[in-house]
């Protein structure tokens, strides 16, 4: 394998906006293109705009293909409706996450399967490998499409004003294909922001086009270009887990507090998709007695947590620093740590984050710490 | 960006003004504060504090990470920049002006220092 990190088609477009680029999961992707901060912020007033073509789209189609996501994912992808989209998660059989995962259904017996970049390859495998017997047909799509996403409260006006696809009927987690600055695009009202917004599927000989337009549509109404910097910003204020960290194989959806996302009672293969016994069994313990809760984390000094700090009550480690960064919406650190469930309850006393030696004190608070104003 | 002539830098991205009256001004470079991204907390020695060049003697977070803040020089520390301490944006909008960091007494002026085309060659900018 190549160590060298791959392009998006926007590449040389974002090296003439002047970007900042890092390498994200073999990736060369905008990190930011001018304060991190300020596009945070546009994104949470007017909007943004964001190259996200390194995300791993599959496709999976044929007359089963319902069957084997109900059988490969934990999800019920059968009450999926045509033109809908819903957020699951695909487990290995001990229940650990292999990665979450966005599935739209394009038609009635085709999906496309949105993967992490990081993870495209092994969900690519998984699908593939756990595809036998079913009369569907798994394709790797990572290069059939560029993502772009406009996102944030003025997104719906910009969208409007360069395609005449039906927004209004557009729901969230809803997808349609449309025509979008005079260009095919799969038009999805997804993100992972919590603000409204639009991710955008498209030919990548289109994509470029399509970012104009976008430009030129958004520009009097605030809209920035943004980097996977204030994506990670944005997320984490709306709750969001990020596979590497809330996220890991070693934990099962139950352990993350996304049990929900687990159905037992599917259309199909409810009692032999991967992972049910474990899963079950998951249940069960996230019921009766959890280790560890997934919680949100408020400094009330200024020291940033990071993934990996340990979190502690009088001296002793009772969990940890999954995600932190300085909170742009909120003006303090903020951070989501999986704490022992006896310090997990919101307005928990003494909790405190070991920042390089200094026990900083945080406020333990229940996830999202932002929600838009619908 | 160009990095001004009349300061000496150190590899680890500081820069120190000349001396006046025996005390000289530390910041970061622009260099440094755009490979930081977005200053969002700076820890700055106080006044009173003795520094020695080289070591470690505060720390600037960003959104990303947090980065150990160097002394170029020996001596005591004068001031600290309190408009940085209370928006350390101004890190990054002027790192070689307002967003200085500290002013240090110095007691051994340093051998090691770049000069500002050496630096912009180390730097690669």
């Amino acid at each position: 394998m190549s160590n060298t990190p791959r392009h998006t088609a926007l590449d040389a477009l974002h090296r003439d906006l002047g970007a900042t680029m890092t390498d994200f999961a073999g990736w060369d992707m905008p990190l930011r293109y001018a304060s991190e901060r300020d596009e945070h912020n546009a994104v949470r007033t007017r909007a943004g705009l964001f190259d996200l073509s390194h995300m791993g789209e599959i496709t999976v189609s044929g007359p089963a293909a319902v069957d084997l996501l109900n059988h490969a994912l934990v999800g019920n992808i059968g009450s999926v409706g045509v033109g809908r989209a819903r957020y699951t998660m695909i487990c290995q059989a001990d229940g650990g996450i292999l990665d979450d995962l966005i599935v739209y259904r394009l038609g009635e017996t085709e999906y496309m399967v949105v993967a992490n970049a990081g993870n495209a390859q092994v969900v690519l495998d998984a699908l593939t490998a756990r595809a036998g017997g079913f009369d569907a047909v798994v394709r790797d799509d990572r290069d059939a499409y560029a993502l772009i996403a406009v996102q944030g409260p003025e997104s719906p006006g910009i969208l409007k004003s360069v395609t005449d696809a039906d927004l209004d009927g557009l729901k969230y987690y809803a997808g349609l294909p449309g025509t979008v600055a005079g260009v095919p695009a799969l038009i999805a009202r997804t993100g992972y922001t919590g603000e409204d917004g639009f991710e955008l599927f498209v030919a990548p000989e289109h994509a470029e086009q399509l970012w104009r337009a976008l430009t030129d549509a958004g520009a009097p109404v605030g809209l920035v270009p943004c980097g996977l910097s204030c994506r990670d910003t944005l997320r984490l204020e709306a709750g969001m887990p990020l596979y590497g960290h809330e996220l890991t194989t070693a934990l099962t959806p139950f352990d993350a507090g996304l049990g929900r996302v687990v159905k037992f009672d599917k259309t199909s293969h409810a009692d032999d998709f991967v992972g049910v016994e474990a899963l079950r069994a998951a249940a069960e313990r996230a019921e009766a007695a959890p280790p560890r809760k997934l919680v949100g984390l408020i400094a009330e000094g200024r020291r940033v947590p990071r993934a990996g700090m340990s979190v502690v009550v009088g001296g002793e480690v009772v969990g940890e620093v999954t995600s932190g960064a300085p909170s742009p919406t909120l003006g303090k650190p903020i951070a989501m740590a999986y704490v022992d469930a006896a310090h997990a309850a919101p307005g928990t006393a003494g909790v405190g984050v070991d920042i390089r030696g200094t026990h900083e004190p945080y406020e333990v608070v229940a996830l999202p710490f932002y929600k838009r104003q619908k | 960006m160009s990095n001004p002539q009349q300061l000496r830098y150190s590899k680890e991205h500081e820069w120190l003004s000349a001396t006046e009256d025996g005390v000289a001004t530390v910041g970061i470079t622009e260099f440094a504060a755009n490979a930081l991204g977005d200053v969002v907390f700076a820890q700055l020695p106080a006044v009173g504090d003795t520094v020695a060049a080289g070591e470690t003697c505060g720390e600037l977070e960003s959104t990303k990470s947090v980065s150990d803040l160097y002394s170029p020089v020996a001596g005591e520390v004068v001031e600290a920049n309190q408009d940085v301490v209370d928006d350390p944006s101004l890190v990054n909008s002027a790192p070689f002006e307002g967003g200085w960091l500290f002013k240090v007494r110095v007691a051994e002026e340093p051998g090691d220092l770049l000069s500002a085309d050496e630096y912009t060659a180390f730097a690669g900018s």
